[in-house]
């Protein structure tokens, strides 16, 4: 365990999410604006080579927020990509995001089943 | 009398009157949403690190496979908190802090999916799931699709 790393996912996810937060409280954006425009972000950064070494450096801070979501992706269809070319872009796209997102499905669906809305 | 209203002075009740709305309406919370969102996403953040830490250390994982199930269980802990009505409550103070790391998208399809059980399992909960994730989904993948395109054509 290395605590510097701590240090750094709260400093850096911190960061990103006062960001979001002043873009909310400053400009007429919904958080659903903010959120896809992460993702895209994210990806593009991701595209450049420029998120791996950052999840390095930041670690959670990299890693949990939305943006990571957006690099996952591109990661996936990259490394596909390299391996078989334009296809690959089609089958390798969910090969990272697989757990985020049948998590997020499964848990729902179930919360969804369990749970009744509140208020 | 036709006057200019332009140049006509503000009246003693006008004056009291924007001196009260003045005073009523609410104070701009800029820097306390931005300190929550702060606290908020750190601790997030610093939970996802130990998470992974976590998995790394007691599965034998690479810090990239770990972070996979780490995620999963910071979305099961958002979707239990959705349910239980705990989330919207925090999510209320912390603002960007929850809803920007993935706590935030394990809370829009489950809320979504709460607030549309009444329209029935098929067409309320399987369809409405996505209402809000699915826009951070689908641009998600087209710009993934547009960079590995690059990548297969200029790249590799």
């Amino acid at each position: 365990m290395d605590w510097k790393l701590y240090v750094m996912a709260f400093l850096v996810g911190g960061g990103i999410c006062m960001l979001a937060q002043l873009v909310l409280d400053f400009t007429k954006l919904t958080p659903g604006h903010v959120l896809t425009g992460l993702t895209v972000i994210g990806g593009i950064l991701g595209g450049l080579g420029l998120y791996e070494p950052f999840k390095k450096i930041a670690g959670g801070g990299a890693t949990m927020p939305i943006s990571s979501f957006g690099n996952a992706l591109v990661q996936g269809a990259i490394s596909e990509a390299k391996r078989t070319g334009v296809i690959g872009v089609l089958t390798g796209m969910f090969e990272l995001t697989s757990t985020g997102i049948t998590a997020a499905i499964v848990f729902g669906f179930f919360t969804a089943l369990i749970f009744d809305p509140k208020d | 009398m036709a006057r200019d209203p332009k140049k006509k002075p503000l009246s003693v009740d006008q004056k009291r009157y924007t001196e009260m709305v003045e005073a009523l309406a609410p104070k701009p919370t800029y820097l306390r949403n931005a300190m929550l969102a702060y606290l908020f996403g750190g601790l997030v953040s610093v939970v996802g690190q130990l998470l992974t830490d976590f998995y790394r250390l007691a599965f034998d994982m690479s810090p990239q496979e770990a972070g996979n199930p780490a995620s999963a269980t910071v979305i099961f802990i958002a979707s239990l908190l959705t349910g239980l009505g705990v989330f919207d409550k925090i999510a209320r103070y912390a603002g960007a802090g929850l809803s920007v790391p993935v706590t935030g998208f394990a809370n829009s399809m489950v809320s979504s999916a709460l607030e549309f059980k009444r329209e029935g399992l098929v067409l309320g909960v399987g369809s409405k799931m996505f209402i809000l994730a699915g826009s951070v989904i689908t641009f998600g993948v087209v710009t993934a699709f547009i960079i590995g395109l690059i990548y297969a054509i200029f790249v590799y």
